[in-house]
């Protein structure tokens, strides 16, 4: 996609958000719509190493809690406004993104999948025993009263997660438009050929790995301000690990648009079934519904749009 | 081949259509405003489940009895719930949909500390009063007037829970002198056990071991021997019902004869629990709520765990009900009391009137003190005694789990030392 | 407080602990060691093995073992079943890693919920005479409770070894992931060897599950809390290595009951993953692999 028309896609995202927001009065909206939007960015955060580079990775739950914990450590010792918690946020997980690209150069596929469940596990260990940022017993976080132009904190939130969204996929837009990209590419569909080729694995692959785990660090720093008390159990959850594995590829991994349609229908799926079947139903869906994709649609949406128009994808 | 992937892909999209349409229904907003409506988020899958979904079964039956009676001000009674997953981050969308699409008239919480916390901020801006259910000090810090736990705790939680415990042992002859406390990794027991350190402390006793194990443990020996080998003459456990019943095992594997055994294991209420463990409990001393003993007859309170039985089996749900359903359904009495006492649906007048009465339910008569706790706490030390077999039916006889301590509701006595009581 | 008895009863504590975590990976490493499998399923395939021990013994007073073994060729006919559905879907057209993975989270989620329809959300156990007694060597006491589950996780591994290493079949499931074009020479169709294989790795659930619901309570969403650690112990052990597995268990059992017994149980299951990260650091065929 050419970068106009990427800037003609931006700017009609921010318009229908700021749309929403005059005509939103619910509160309940923006709750449910801050967390749709949260899963476009991990799930696109999670694509630019999974479907561009083909590196799977199991710790989301790892760079996303990592995001909230920093954020509750800054709130709580210097009480830092959220633009600082963004920044620190994106900086800490890129900064295990990095060591993790770094560690596992060795490691090809699984193994890498495998090092970073490891790793979400020992760090849900360090924060079950962390006092400081509440341990076990989990933190609560005021969220501010008060915040000037938008009625409430939850409308800024809102307005927060969108810039948010905008930034991830302007950034995998990016990614996948230039060399980089290109670069990843070779990667994942033979990487010993791409070395071969002279094409810097290495670096391209920290690359990634860094700018995907800021991304989704940066998806985290706000949720202590959301759901205001923040307990390990719940900001290490599998459900991060699942949906932005699952919303990739539901959607197409090959562009930055899959993992927007993923998040997208897959989000807001989950969020009507929470207010409506609301029971173990749940989770039998999404079961099936990932199971059905996955048979019937291994491509993604994106796929199914280009065979049903006819061509055949190469 | 074209046509099969024609198919599947129109079968696809048209799977995505009837999503798109679904959401669209969404914002449907609930019909009629006849009903008084309580809207809530309840535990009914995720880790907490097996006890949301007994406590929603209280509070079904509650709502029930109210419209039997013909409702509250004469008007029926409707529950709106939905299942928060024991995920914290579903709390505040759940409760801006109940209050703000929904239109409930009233909020209570759901189930434990950590779903309780989330709605916390919700409730305290739009100034509601908002019955809890069995959270350990979610108001400390905040100090919010329209919070209420029935959980019978009393006014400093995590120390009047953890207190009873000690006190009783503290009138034992041979005096204990050492204590061992371990627990999960989790909220409830990192809480617990700061209360009982500070109870420790208070009482003169000496603390030889303190430690925290995950709650995915598998093999609790080790722990257990470790403590076994302190020699202490106390070991109190604060833990949630896989590592309660883990616990115990260990316990009677290595041979755990302490002079005092127990304290805070949660679990040891549960028929599941209960039958399977069986003698392997004789001489544990622990907290529980409410047993069927003489001294608990509270008015009311056989009859719903009759009714409370009959359901429970065909939901896969604890058998025996006495742990959280009784509270779940007290904490909906008391609310209704308050409207019917002050006759209005205003959030204010209705805490005011919460805070000022001693009300009368099926757990006996509740009174809260200015921090929405309860004004004395009523945590009871049980002992299980004299079980021989895993029958279930023993459990809901008097006789098993007399109350130790406190003395208002004492059904029996402390064998002392642990060992004896397992040579029944 | 460095006591020997201590030291000796953590080891051995270790040791069969480590046992029932081959158990319980066993079947990972066939699937994904040998055959490249992503089953991140398995263990709520070992939880639907716990219900079934639970299900027999409530109603037919059945020893959980036995339960186990006699359900073993109904869990190799659900894997055939689930590998069929599997190669269908991914394999023939080349796309496993990622589509597979995210079809077997459908899979976990459909059994998981499955369970818990069924049987609710209360904890289940079962009911054994020697669960519960222990028995004493000189300074070390030893759980049945655990004895049991160890000593049954041994043979099965034995077992398996044996099968893998002497029946043509056996050696056919290792050749295929080496050379399938070889094994076609000799005349042994790949995917019905992957299919018995497959059939192979869902079978030991059954047991493993058995075993499972011999230590300690279970309910379904347990399953998760496996995950990590199966993969953690195929991984360690070297891909499709059979008594890797084991050794590996081990090592991962010791180490979480050495840290439990001398450092605080709080760390030992960070102890275990960051040895497994060393370990993939320093040597990422894992210690057994080729």
């Amino acid at each position: 996609m050419r970068g106009r028309t990427f800037g003609l896609v931006v700017t009609g995202i921010v318009v229908a958000g700021v749309s929403f927001m005059r005509l939103g009065a619910n509160q309940y909206y923006y709750f449910a719509a801050y967390v749709i939007l949260q899963y476009v960015v991990l799930a696109t955060a999670w694509n630019i190493l999974g479907g561009y580079t083909g590196y799977v990775n199991f710790g989301t739950p790892a760079f996303f809690a990592l995001g909230a914990y920093t954020s509750v450590a800054l709130i709580k010792g210097f009480a830092a406004p959220l633009p600082v918690l963004l920044a620190a946020g994106a900086a800490v997980a890129g900064l295990l993104g990095l060591g993790i690209g770094y560690l596992t150069l060795r490691l090809r596929g699984v193994f890498f999948s495998i090092a970073t469940l490891a790793l979400a596990v020992v760090l849900q260990t360090m924060a079950v025993n962390w006092d400081y940022v509440g341990g076990a017993r989990g933190i609560s976080v005021a969220r501010p009263a008060r915040v000037p132009f938008f009625g409430s904190y939850v409308e800024f939130l809102f307005a927060v997660m969108l810039l948010l969204a905008v930034l991830a996929i302007a950034v995998a837009w990016w990614i996948e438009t230039s060399r980089i990209g290109r670069g990843l590419a070779a990667i994942r569909d033979n990487e010993e050929a791409a070395e071969c080729m002279g094409v810097p694995t290495l670096r391209l692959k920290l690359i990634a790995t860094t700018v995907s785990g800021s991304l989704m660090g940066i998806a985290g720093a706000p949720f202590p301000y959301y759901v205001t008390f923040v307990e390990p159990g719940s900001a290490f959850n599998l459900d991060y690990a699942v949906n932005s594995l699952a919303m990739p590829m539901i959607g197409g991994t090959t562009t930055w648009v899959g993992p927007v349609i993923g998040a997208i229908l897959l989000g807001t799926a989950q969020q009507v079934a929470t207010v409506t079947i609301s029971s173990a139903l749940n989770l039998l869906i999404v079961g099936i519904i990932l199971v059905a994709f996955v048979i019937l649609a291994p491509e993604g949406i994106l796929g199914l749009v280009q065979r049903l128009k006819g061509g055949a994808r190469a | 081949m074209r046509h099969r992937r024609r198919w599947t892909s129109c079968a696809v999209v048209g799977a995505l259509s009837v999503t798109l349409v679904l959401s669209a229904g969404w914002g449907a907003v609930a019909q009629g405003a006849e009903p008084i409506k309580i809207g809530f988020g309840m535990a009914l899958t995720g880790g907490l489940a097996a006890n949301g979904k007994a406590a929603l079964i209280g509070m079904q039956l509650w709502a029930e009895d109210v419209n039997k009676k013909g409702g509250i001000l004469g008007r029926p009674v409707e529950l709106v719930y939905y299942d928060d997953q024991t995920k914290g981050a579903t709390v505040p969308g759940i409760y801006t949909k109940l209050l703000d699409v929904d239109k409930v008239n009233f909020v209570v919480s759901g189930y434990g500390t950590n779903l309780i916390a989330p709605a916390m901020p919700i409730v305290m801006e739009r100034k509601l009063v908002f019955p809890a259910l069995f959270g350990l000090a979610n108001n400390e810090k905040l100090n919010y007037p329209g919070y209420f736990q029935i959980m019978p705790a009393g006014p400093r939680p995590a120390l009047d829970w953890t207190a009873t415990f000690y006190e009783l042992a503290i009138k034992q002859t041979p005096r204990p002198q050492t204590v061992a406390i371990v627990g999960a990794d989790a909220e409830y027991p990192h809480n617990a056990m700061a209360g009982a350190r500070e109870n420790i402390k208070r009482l003169g006793f000496k603390l030889v071991y303190d430690s925290t194990y995950p709650p995915t443990t598998v093999d609790f020996t080790p722990i257990v021997r470790s403590i076994k080998a302190l020699d202490p003459d106390i070991v109190a456990v604060y833990s949630y019902p896989p590592d309660s019943a883990g616990m115990v095992l260990a316990a009677h594997e290595v041979g755990l004869r302490p002079k005092m055994f127990g304290a805070g294991m949660v679990g040891l209420q549960f028929a599941a629990l209960l039958t399977k463990l069986g003698p392997k409990l004789n001489g544990i001393v622990n907290y529980d709520f409410w047993v069927p003993e003489p001294t608990l007859r509270f008015p009311g309170i056989e009859e719903f765990l009759q009714r409370y039985q009959a359901k429970a089996a065909s939901a896969g749900v604890d058998p025996l009900g006495y742990y959280l359903p009784p509270w779940a359904y007290a904490y909906l009495q008391v609310l209704a009391q308050a409207i019917e006492g002050t006759k209005s649906l205003d959030q204010q007048k209705v805490a005011d009137y919460i805070h000022k009465t001693e009300f009368d339910t099926i757990v006996g008569k509740v009174r809260f003190g200015a921090n929405g706790e309860w004004l004395q706490p009523r945590v009871l030390q049980i002992q299980f005694q004299g079980i021989e077999t895993t029958d279930i039916e023993q459990f809901k006889q008097p006789g098993k789990r007399p109350v130790l301590y406190p003395e208002k509701y004492k059904s029996g006595n402390l064998i002392y030392p642990y060992a004896k009581a397992k040579i029944q | 407080m460095l006591s020997l008895d201590l030291l000796a009863n953590a080891v051995v504590a270790g040791i069969l602990l480590g046992g029932f975590y081959a158990a319980v990976s066993l079947g990972v490493s066939i699937a994904f060691g040998l055959l490249d499998i992503v089953n991140i399923a398995h263990p709520v395939f070992v939880m639907l093995g716990a219900y079934a021990a639970y299900v027999t013994n409530t109603a037919f007073g059945l020893d959980p073992i036995v339960a186990g073994v006699v359900f073993t060729p109904v869990f190799y006919g659900i894997g055939v079943v689930v590998y069929r559905v599997y190669y269908v879907s991914f394999e023939k057209k080349g796309q496993e890693s990622l589509r597979g993975l995210v079809f077997f989270f459908g899979v976990l989620f459909i059994v998981e919920v499955g369970l818990t329809l069924k049987y609710g959300v209360d904890y289940r156990l079962v009911e054994a005479a020697y669960i519960g007694e222990s028995l004493q060597i000189g300074p070390v006491g030893i759980a049945f409770r655990l004895l049991v589950p160890g000593v049954v996780a041994v043979l099965l591994t034995l077992a398996l070894y044996l099968y893998l290493g002497k029946t043509f079949v056996g050696r056919a499931i290792q050749a295929v992931s080496q050379d399938s074009l070889a094994l076609r020479l000799v005349g042994a169709d790949p995917v019905k060897v992957k299919r018995v294989a497959f059939g192979l790795a869902i079978a030991t659930a059954s047991l493993a599950g058995a075993l499972l619901i011999m230590i300690g309570p279970v309910e379904p969403s347990m399953n998760r809390e496996y995950i990590g650690r199966v993969f953690a112990v195929a991984v360690l052990g070297g891909m499709g290595s059979v008594g890797g597995t084991l050794v590996a268990a081990v090592i991962l059992g010791v180490a979480e009951s050495l840290t439990s017994t001398f450092f605080g149980p709080s760390w030992s299951v960070a102890v275990s993953f960051g040895l497994l990260l060393l370990v993939l650091a320093v040597r990422p065929a894992g210690l057994f692999g080729r």
